[in-house]
C-alpha cells in the first residue's frame, strides 16, 4: 500500500470515529437533558393539590348553586329545577354551538342536551371562554328578552344558558367548559375524575 | 494581487459571510480554537482547567433548576429541599448533581492550582492570569459559603454562625461588620434571603465574568507546558510553533477523554455514594436548623478545612482570623515570591521539590485535621503543619534563589 | 504514569478509604444489619411505625402513595393497614397530636422521623430502640442509654419487656469511683423473645432508613446504566483521540 492509501484509511477511520463520538455524545446529552425538562412537570405535591374535589350535593335545593375550587379554577354545581330543564331547548337557534360540537369544551359523556351526567345537576367551570372572568348567575326568566335564565359575564357582556352554552352576538367564542366529573353517590359528585375511572 | 489580507481564509459567500460581515465569528474561532496552538506534551495535570469549566456549567445548570423549586425563607427552605428530593420529578438527581458538583469544583480547582505550582504557570508573563485565577478562587469560596446556608440545616446555620462571627474579631468595627453582613441581630431569614441573592445571581455573574477574562488572559500569552518552555520561541516556516498543536482538534479530542473520565467519577459519586461518608453531604445537615441546639462538632465543609485548621491552631481570636485570611491570600503573591529562573519542577533542584512536597502534605494534613475535634494532639499537629504552610511561601524568595536548577531544553519533552 | 500522579492517587485512595469509615454515631453501636432490598421487612417496618410511632412522630415529608409503590401495597392495603388519620393516599404521614399539647406533655416536640435514617443513622436508631432501661427517678420511669434524659417513654415495653442497666464500679488512679456501663439485664419479660424483638426493631429501622431516601434503590439501578454508557463513550472517544494524535511527531 502506498503512503496515500494509508493516509486515506486513516482519514476514513478518523471520520468514522468522529461521527461515532459525536452521535454517542449527542445521545448522552439528550438523555441527560431529559431529567431537567421532566422536573418541570407537575410535582407530586402539585398532583396532590390538584386532586379531584368532592362536593356534597345532598342538601342542594332545586335552583340552588354551589361554588367550589378545583385546581385553582372556579366550578359551579347547579341543581336545575324542572322549569329550567323544560326550557333548556327553547333558544337553540340563538346559540353558537347548541349541540356541543366543539369537543374540547366538554367530556364525551356531557356532549348531550343537558351537557351533564345527570340532567338535574349542571357541573360547569365558572370561567368565561372570552377572557376568563367569572360569570354571574342570572336565573330570572325574562320572556320579553327571550331569556330563559343562565349566566352573564360582567366583563364584556357574554351570555350563557343554563347548560353553559354561549349565545350568538357575544364576544365569548365557545360554550363554558364542563370539567371531568362523576357521581360517587347520588349525593356526592367528584370533580376532576371521569366517569369510568377508578 | 489586491486581496484584502483580513479576508483570507474566510467564507466568500452564503450565511457565514453574512455573519462574518457583522460579527467576528470566523476570526474568533480561528484565533481561539482552530489556530490557537498549545504544547503537544500536556500531561494529566493540564486537564483541570477544562474540568473546572465543565463543573461550572454543571453547577449553573443544576442550580437554575434547583432555584425553580427552592424557597429562600427560613420557614420553608429545609422543606423545599426535601420537596425537591421527593416530590419533584428527578429533583433528587438535580440536587445530587449540585451538591457533588460543589465538592468536585474544589477538588478540580485545588489540583488546577497545584499544577501552576508544579510548572511555574504563574511566572512572567502569566502573573495577571494567576491573579485573575486567585480572584476566581476567592469568589468560589464566597459562592460555596453562601450556598451552604441555603438548605438551612444544622450545619448550614451553625457553620455560618461560626464563620460570620470571625469578622467580629476585627477591632473597633468588627461587631458592626458582623451585623451588617447578617442584616439582623443574629443569622435569620433576612440573612438567608440575601445569601440566596448572592449565591444565585451576584456571585455567579462575577464567576462567569472572571472565567471569561481568565481565558482571554490565557490566550493572550499562550498556554505554558510541563517543561515551562515558551513554544512561541521556536516556530516553523508557516509561523506555527514547532511544539504546538492546534487546540481543535488535538486538545479538544484529548480533553473529551478527560471529561468522560471525570464524568465517570462524578456519576459514580452521584449514583452510588452522594453523601461520600458525610463529607459531601454532612449528616448533621439532614436536621433542620435548630437555633437552640448546637451540634457536637461544627466543622466547615471539607474544602474549607485546611484554612479552618489554621484558624483553630492560633490561640488568639484576632490573630487566628488574620492568619487564616493570610493563608488564603498568600498564594496570590507566588509570582513574586518565586525567584527561580526556571518554571517547571522538572528542572528545579531538590530544595524546591522538597518544599513543594512538604507543602502538599501540610495542606492535606491541615485539611484532615480541620475535620477533627480540637483536641490536644490535633492542635499541636495543626500548629506544626501551619508553620510549614507559611514557611513554604515566606521563605520562598530565599530558597528558590539558592536552589540549583537544571538546564532547560529548547524543545518540549514529548514521548507520544 | 508520572510520579506526581502516583502520589496523588495514593493520597486520594487513602482519603476515600478513610471516608468510608467516617459514619455517623460515635460510641460502640451494634450493627443494625438492615437489608434495604427486603420488601417484606420494610412492609413490617411500615406497619410497626404506623402502629407504634406515628401517634407522636410525624414523617411529614413522606407520602403514603410513595411507600405504597415501593412496598408493593395497593391503595386499599395502604388505607386499611397504614392510614389511620389520612384519607387520601397522596397525603403525608402527619400526627394528630397538636404541637402545643406535645410540648406540654413531653416538654419537647417529638422529632419528625422523615430524615432520621440519614442524620443519625440506622445503627443509632437500632440501638436506641433497644436501649431503654428502668430509671425510677425519671418521669417516664425509664431512661435511654443512647439519649440520656430523653422524655420518650418506652413505647415498645409490651414487646420487649423492661431491662436494667448494669454498671461496673471501679476506682481510678486518684481514688475516684467510676461507674462504667456493662450492659443490660432483662427485668421483666415482654411478649417477644429477644430475637423476635431484634427483628421487630430491625424492620422498623429498615423502614426509617428507607423513608429517609426513598429513591435510593432506583438511583443505584440507574447508576449502573450510566456507568455502562460512560465506559462505552470513553472507549470511542479514546479511539478518536488516538487517531487524531497519531501524526503528532515526537
Amino acid at each position: 500500500m502506498t503512503d496515500d492509501d494509508l493516509d486515506q484509511i486513516d482519514r476514513n477511520r478518523r471520520h468514522f470515529l468522529a461521527i461515532a463520538t459525536a452521535v454517542t455524545g449527542l445521545v448522552g446529552a439528550g438523555v441527560a437533558i431529559y431529567p431537567f425538562l421532566a422536573s418541570l412537570k407537575p410535582s407530586a405535591r402539585a398532583q396532590a393539590l390538584g386532586a379531584p374535589v368532592e362536593v356534597s350535593i345532598g342538601s342542594l335545593e332545586p335552583g340552588e348553586m354551589v361554588r367550589v375550587l378545583w385546581r385553582g379554577k372556579l366550578v359551579f354545581v347547579l341543581r336545575r329545577t324542572e322549569e329550567m330543564l323544560k326550557h333548556l331547548g327553547d333558544n337553540l337557534d340563538m346559540l353558537k354551538d347548541p349541540n356541543s360540537e366543539v369537543v374540547e369544551q366538554q367530556p364525551e359523556y356531557a356532549a348531550n342536551a343537558t351537557r351533564s351526567v345527570k340532567p338535574e345537576y349542571l357541573v360547569v367551570e365558572g370561567s368565561c371562554t372570552h377572557l376568563g372572568c367569572a360569570p354571574i348567575e342570572d336565573f330570572e326568566v325574562r320572556p320579553a328578552d327571550h331569556w330563559t335564565g343562565g349566566f352573564f359575564c360582567p366583563c364584556h357582556g357574554s351570555k350563557f344558558d343554563l347548560a353553559g352554552r354561549v349565545y350568538n352576538g357575544v364576544p365569548a367564542p365557545t360554550n363554558l367548559r364542563i370539567p371531568p366529573h362523576r357521581f360517587v353517590r347520588d349525593d356526592l359528585v367528584l370533580i376532576g375524575q371521569d366517569a369510568g375511572a377508578a | 494581487m489586491s486581496r484584502i489580507e483580513s479576508e483570507v481564509g474566510k467564507p466568500k459567500g452564503g450565511l457565514m459571510k453574512w455573519i462574518d460581515d457583522r460579527f467576528p465569528f470566523t476570526e474568533t474561532m480561528k484565533y481561539h480554537v482552530t489556530e490557537y496552538y498549545a504544547s503537544k506534551n500536556f500531561n494529566f495535570w493540564y486537564v483541570f482547567g477544562v474540568l473546572a469549566f465543565v463543573v461550572l456549567i454543571i453547577q449553573l445548570l443544576s442550580g437554575i433548576f434547583l432555584t425553580m423549586n427552592y424557597k429562600p425563607s427560613s420557614a420553608e427552605a429545609f422543606a423545599s429541599v426535601e420537596y425537591i428530593m421527593r416530590d419533584v420529578e428527578w429533583g433528587w438527581l438535580i440536587r445530587y448533581m449540585h451538591s457533588t458538583g460543589a465538592s468536585f469544583f474544589f477538588i478540580v480547582v485545588y489540583l488546577h492550582m497545584f499544577r501552576a505550582m508544579l510548572y511555574g504557570s504563574y511566572k512572567k508573563p502569566r502573573e495577571l492570569l494567576w491573579i485573575i485565577g486567585m480572584m476566581i478562587f476567592f469568589v468560589l469560596f464566597a459562592e460555596a459559603f453562601s450556598g451552604y446556608l441555603l438548605p438551612w440545616g444544622q450545619m448550614s446555620y451553625w457553620g455560618a454562625q461560626v464563620i460570620i462571627s470571625l469578622f467580629g474579631a476585627i477591632p473597633v468595627v468588627g461587631d458592626g461588620i458582623v451585623e451588617f453582613i447578617r442584616g439582623d441581630y443574629s443569622i435569620s431569614d433576612i440573612t438567608l434571603n440575601r445569601f440566596f441573592a448572592l449565591h444565585v445571581i451576584a456571585l455567579p455573574l462575577a464567576l462567569i465574568g472572571l472565567v471569561f477574562v481568565h481565558i482571554v488572559a490565557l490566550h493572550e500569552v499562550g498556554s505554558s507546558n510541563p517543561d515551562g518552555i515558551e513554544i512561541k520561541k521556536k516556530k516553523g516556516s508557516d509561523g506555527i510553533p514547532l511544539d504546538g498543536v492546534a487546540f481543535h482538534p488535538y486538545h479538544t479530542s484529548k480533553d473529551l477523554v478527560a471529561i468522560i473520565i471525570f464524568l465517570m467519577l462524578f456519576c459514580a459519586v452521584i449514583f452510588f455514594a452522594p453523601e461520600m461518608g458525610g463529607y459531601f453531604l454532612e449528616y448533621a445537615n439532614f436536621e433542620p436548623a435548630n437555633l437552640m441546639a448546637t451540634p457536637e462538632h461544627i466543622a466547615p465543609v471539607w474544602y474549607f478545612t485546611p484554612f479552618y485548621s489554621i484558624l483553630r491552631a492560633v490561640p488568639d481570636k484576632l490573630w487566628g482570623a488574620m492568619l487564616m485570611g493570610g493563608s488564603v491570600l498568600l498564594p496570590m503573591f507566588l509570582p513574586w515570591l518565586d525567584r527561580s529562573r526556571v518554571r517547571s519542577i522538572r528542572y528545579r533542584g531538590w530544595i524546591y521539590k522538597s518544599a513543594l512536597t512538604c507543602f502538599a502534605i501540610s495542606f492535606i494534613a491541615l485539611g484532615w485535621l480541620g475535620t477533627q475535634p480540637a483536641e490536644a494532639v490535633y492542635v499541636l499537629a495543626a500548629r506544626f503543619f501551619g508553620i510549614i504552610y507559611f514557611a513554604f511561601f515566606l521563605l520562598m524568595p530565599y530558597y528558590t534563589a539558592i536552589d540549583k536548577t537544571k538546564p532547560v531544553p529548547d524543545r518540549v519533552v514529548y514521548h507520544g | 504514569m508520572g510520579k506526581s500522579m502516583k502520589v496523588l492517587f495514593a493520597v486520594t485512595a487513602t482519603f476515600v478509604c478513610m471516608s468510608a469509615f467516617a459514619s455517623g454515631g460515635g460510641e460502640d453501636l451494634e450493627k443494625s444489619e438492615i437489608d434495604p432490598g427486603n420488601i417484606n421487612s420494610l412492609q413490617r417496618g411500615a406497619r410497626n411505625f404506623m402502629n407504634y410511632c406515628s401517634g407522636c412522630h410525624s414523617a411529614k415529608y413522606v407520602r403514603f402513595n410513595t411507600i405504597g409503590k415501593y412496598l408493593e401495597l395497593s391503595d386499599k392495603q395502604l388505607i386499611d393497614n397504614l392510614m389511620f388519620n389520612a384519607e387520601k393516599t397522596f397525603e403525608t404521614i402527619n400526627v394528630s397530636m397538636r404541637s402545643g399539647d406535645a410540648r406540654k406533655w413531653f416538654g419537647t416536640l417529638p422529632p419528625d422521623m422523615s430524615l432520621m435514617g440519614r442524620s443519625i443513622g440506622a445503627d443509632y436508631i437500632f440501638n436506641f430502640l433497644k436501649g431503654f432501661y428502668i430509671d425510677p427517678d425519671s418521669p417516664t420511669g425509664v431512661d435511654n442509654h443512647f439519649l440520656p434524659g430523653t422524655s420518650m417513654p418506652h413505647v415498645l415495653w409490651e414487646l420487649q419487656g423492661y431491662q436494667n442497666a448494669i454498671y461496673d464500679s471501679h476506682e481510678d488512679a486518684e481514688g475516684n469511683v467510676i461507674r462504667e456501663f456493662a450492659g443490660m439485664e432483662p427485668a421483666t419479660a415482654g411478649l417477644m423473645s429477644a430475637d423476635e424483638y431484634d427483628e421487630f426493631v430491625r424492620d422498623t429501622t429498615n423502614f426509617l432508613a428507607y423513608i429517609a431516601e426513598p429513591i435510593r434503590s432506583e438511583r443505584r439501578k440507574l447508576g449502573v446504566w450510566v456507568m455502562m454508557y460512560l465506559i462505552f463513550f470513553l472507549i470511542i472517544a479514546s479511539m478518536l483521540k488516538n487517531q487524531i494524535w497519531k501524526d503528532v511527531k515526537k
